[in-house]
C-alpha cells in the first residue's frame, strides 16, 4: 500500500482521524479499490464511524493487489502523527502512507517545509473487517444542513450531556436533552430547541417520531464538518434503528452511525428478528479477535447500565477462505442491507 | 535607583554584588535549567555561571556575562556557593512575576562569602523586599571533559524547527536517539515508543540549518528523562548548537536573548545511554 496526500488534504485526513478518535480507541484501516476506509467503533458497539477517501483524494493511491489488507492500530498513535493541526497547516507539504509488509509497520512520512521529514513507523494488528450494516437511503426521515446549524444547536447543551432526543413533525425539528425516567423532572434542567424546516437545505419527514442518541460521539463529526464546511445529512427511522449522519464531497464520504434508544415495543420487535439470526460460525470461536464475532443486536447487557441502546449490526468476515469478500455473508438474514460502500 | 542607596557601608563586606534593573533577565534564564532543587553558583570577573546536575549524567549551565548586569563587582577571582534554586526563583518572582509593560523588579544580589547567606534586595514600585537564602558549600561540578578538539559532529540549527520536533517527541520512548552523519540522514532524532518508531530528519541543506559539520556517522542514545528539561532552554532560545564528541557525549548550546535583547548562553551536557554501541 502506497498513498500520498498533498496540501490541504493532509489537514482533512488529520481532522478525520481526530474525529474518529471521539468514537473509539482503535483505528481500522482498510485500503479498498474504491478508496481508503478509516473506521472506528466504540466499546459498546453503539457508535460507529467510517471515512472513505476516494482514490482522487490522493495524489497517489496504490493498494496491495491480491489479498485485501486490513489492520487496526491504537488511534492515539496515529493522532500523534498529526498532533497539531495548526502546525500541519503551516508546515506539512505532503503525507506519504506506506505499508512495510516485512516489518509489519505502517509508515506515515510527513514532508515538511525547510526539508524537515517526520517519519512514524506504527505497528498494527491484522484485523477483520469492521463494517456496520445500515441503509440510510431507506430511512424515512432525511435532513441536510450546513454544519453551523447543528453546531449552534449543540452548543446549548452542556459538554457533559450524554443523550439528546430529536423529534420531528412535518415542518419542525425539536432537539432536547434526554432525561432519565428515574430523574425527578422538577429537579432536572430541560433544554429544548426548535428548528424550522426552512433552516435546513433539505427537510423530509415521512414518519413523525423521536430518536434518542448519544451526543458526545456526534461532536467529533461536527468539528470535522464545520472545518471543512461540508453540509451534514442526517437520516433516521424509528427508535431503535440507528441515526446516520453523513458528510460527502466528491472525494470523501464520512458516516457516523449512532445507535438510538429503543422503546419497549421496539425491543420486542427486535427480539423476534434476532431469533432468525444464525449463530456465529464455529470458526469464530477459535479466534480471539473480537472483530470476527458477529456482534448481535440488543445490548441491554453490554453498554451503559439502564440503557436499552440497540447495538449496530456488524457484518463478520470469516478467516481467509476460497472467497475473500468484504461484504457481509449473503444468506444471513440481516435487518438491513449493507449499502455502506455506496460512494458516488 | 533606591537599592543603591541601601547599605553603602556594607558594600565593602560583599565579595560579590550584582545588580539588574530587570530581575527577569536572571530568572528567565534560570528557569531554563531548573530541573533540580540545588544549583552551584560560580562567579568570576567574566560573569555568573549557574550549574545544575542530575545523577552525574546531565549537567546544565547558564552563563550570564558581567556586561548583562547594571552593576557587577567581584572582589575575588572566583566566588562559589550552592543555593536552593527553587527558593531563589521564588524570591526573584516575589512581586508576582507579572509581565506588565514598563513594570519590572529590580534586583541587587549580594554575597559576603563562605558561610554567609545570599542576600537579595528586590524592588518594585517603591516596595523593597530583602531575602536571605542560606548557602551551602558548593559541590564540584562534574567535568564532562568535552573539548572542541574532540568534537566529531556539529550542527547549528534555528530553534524554531527543533522546538516543533521536541514538542512532538513520543514520550513513551525511554531514549532519544541522535544520528549525525556526513551522509543521509544527516541529522536525525529518533524515538522508540509504544506505538512504534518515529524519526525527525533535518537535511544538511535545510534553511533551518545554519552550520553543518559532520565528519563521521554517529548514532547515540540518551535517556529521554535526562533530556526533557532541555526543552525549557530550547523554548527560550533562538539558535541551538548540537555537538557530539568521539565518546558520544552530547553538548547542546542554546543562544538566548533576554528581555533587553542581550545574549546569554545555556548549555546542556549529557552522557550517552550505556547499553548502545556506536555505529
Amino acid at each position: 500500500m502506497d498513498c500520498v496526500v498533498t496540501g490541504g488534504n493532509v489537514k482533512v485526513l488529520a481532522k478525520a482521524i481526530h474525529s474518529l478518535s471521539r468514537i473509539g480507541d482503535e483505528l481500522y484501516v482498510e485500503p479498498q479499490e474504491d478508496g481508503l476506509a478509516l473506521r472506528s467503533v466504540n466499546s459498546s458497539r453503539s457508535a460507529y464511524a467510517c471515512f472513505l477517501f476516494a482514490p482522487l483524494f490522493f495524489s497517489r493511491y496504490t493498494i496491495p493487489i491480491g489479498l485485501a489488507f486490513r489492520c487496526k492500530m491504537a488511534i492515539k498513535s496515529v493522532q500523534a502523527v498529526f498532533r497539531s493541526i495548526a502546525t500541519l497547516e503551516k508546515t506539512v507539504e505532503k503525507c506519504h502512507i506506506e505499508l512495510d509488509e516485512q516489518k509489519n509497520r505502517l509508515t506515515f512520512t510527513l514532508h515538511c517545509k525547510h526539508g524537515l521529514m517526520k517519519t512514524h513507523n506504527l505497528s498494527f494488528q491484522d484485523s477483520e473487517s469492521l463494517q456496520a450494516v445500515f441503509d440510510k437511503d431507506s430511512y424515512s426521515n432525511v435532513f441536510r444542513s450546513h454544519p453551523r446549524l447543528l453546531v449552534d444547536t449543540v452548543v446549548h447543551f452542556p459538554p457533559s450531556l450524554e443523550e439528546v432526543t430529536v423529534s420531528v413533525s412535518d415542518d419542525r425539528m425539536w432537539v432536547k436533552n434526554h432525561v432519565e425516567d428515574e430523574t425527578d423532572r422538577s429537579k432536572a434542567m430541560l433544554t429544548e430547541l426548535c428548528l424550522a424546516s426552512d433552516e435546513f437545505d433539505h427537510f423530509s419527514v415521512q414518519v413523525q417520531n423521536s430518536v434518542t442518541f448519544c451526543l458526545k460521539e456526534l461532536r467529533g463529526l461536527l468539528v470535522f464538518a464545520e472545518s471543512t464546511g461540508l453540509p451534514i445529512s442526517m437520516y433516521f427511522d424509528e427508535p431503535g434503528s440507528p441515526v446516520v449522519l453523513s458528510v460527502t464531497d466528491s472525494v470523501l464520504e464520512g458516516n457516523f452511525v449512532l445507535a438510538t434508544l429503543s422503546d419497549d415495543s421496539n425491543l420486542r420487535k427486535n427480539n423476534t428478528k434476532r431469533a432468525h439470526t444464525p449463530p456465529p460460525p464455529p470458526d469464530d470461536f477459535m479466534n480471539d479477535d473480537m472483530d470476527s464475532y458477529l456482534i448481535a443486536m440488543d445490548t441491554s447487557v453490554i453498554g451503559p447500565p439502564n440503557k436499552k441502546f440497540c447495538s449496530l449490526f456488524f457484518g463478520s468476515v470469516l478467516p481467509p477462505s476460497s472467497q475473500m469478500t468484504t461484504q457481509p455473508l449473503t444468506g444471513q438474514e440481516v435487518l438491513a442491507s449493507d449499502s455502506e460502500d455506496d460512494v458516488q | 535607583m533606591p537599592l543603591s542607596t541601601q547599605s553603602q557601608g556594607d558594600a565593602e563586606q560583599y565579595v560579590l554584588v550584582a545588580s539588574l534593573d530587570n530581575a527577569r533577565n536572571l530568572s528567565n534564564i534560570l528557569k531554563a535549567i531548573t530541573f533540580k532543587d540545588y544549583a552551584i553558583f560560580s562567579a568570576t570577573p567574566n560573569g555568573l555561571k549557574v550549574t545544575v546536575e542530575d545523577s552525574k549524567c546531565l549537567q546544565a549551565n547558564a552563563f550570564i556575562q558581567s556586561e548583562i548586569f547594571q552593576e557587577y563587582t567581584i572582589k575575588e577571582d572566583s566566588v562559589g556557593f550552592q543555593v536552593n534554586l527553587t527558593v531563589l526563583l521564588d524570591c526573584l518572582n516575589i512581586f508576582g512575576g507579572t509581565t506588565a509593560p514598563g513594570v519590572s523588579t529590580a534586583l541587587r544580589m549580594c554575597y559576603k562569602g563562605y558561610g554567609y547567606p545570599l542576600t537579595l534586595f528586590l524592588e518594585e514600585g517603591g516596595v523593597v523586599t530583602v531575602c536571605k537564602i542560606n548557602t551551602q558549600e558548593p559541590e564540584e561540578p562534574v567535568d564532562f571533559e568535552f573539548c572542541s578538539t574532540n568534537v566529531t559532529n556539529k550542527v547549528i540549527l534555528q530553534s524554531e524547527s527543533l522546538k516543533e520536533a521536541f514538542s512532538e517527541l513520543d514520550m513513551t520512548s525511554e531514549v532519544l536517539e541522535i544520528t549525525m552523519s556526513p551522509s543521509q540522514p544527516y541529522f536525525r532524532l529518533s524515538t522508540f515508543g509504544n506505538s512504534g518508531s518515529a524519526h525527525y530528519d533535518y537535511p544538511k541543506d535545510s534553511d533551518m540549518m545554519e552550520l553543518f559539520k559532520c565528519t563521521k556517522t554517529q548514532t547515540n542514545r540518551y535517556k529521554m528523562s535526562l533530556l526533557k528539561p532541555s526543552t525549557k532552554a530550547l523554548a527560550l532560545s533562538c539558535k541551538v548548537s548540537v555537538r557530539t564528541d568521539s565518546r558520544g557525549f552530547l553538548s547542546l548550546q542554546y543562544l538566548v536573548r533576554n528581555d533587553d535583547g542581550q545574549i546569554c548562553f545555556v548549555e546542556y551536557y549529557c552522557c550517552p545511554d550505556e547499553e548502545v554501541a556506536e555505529d
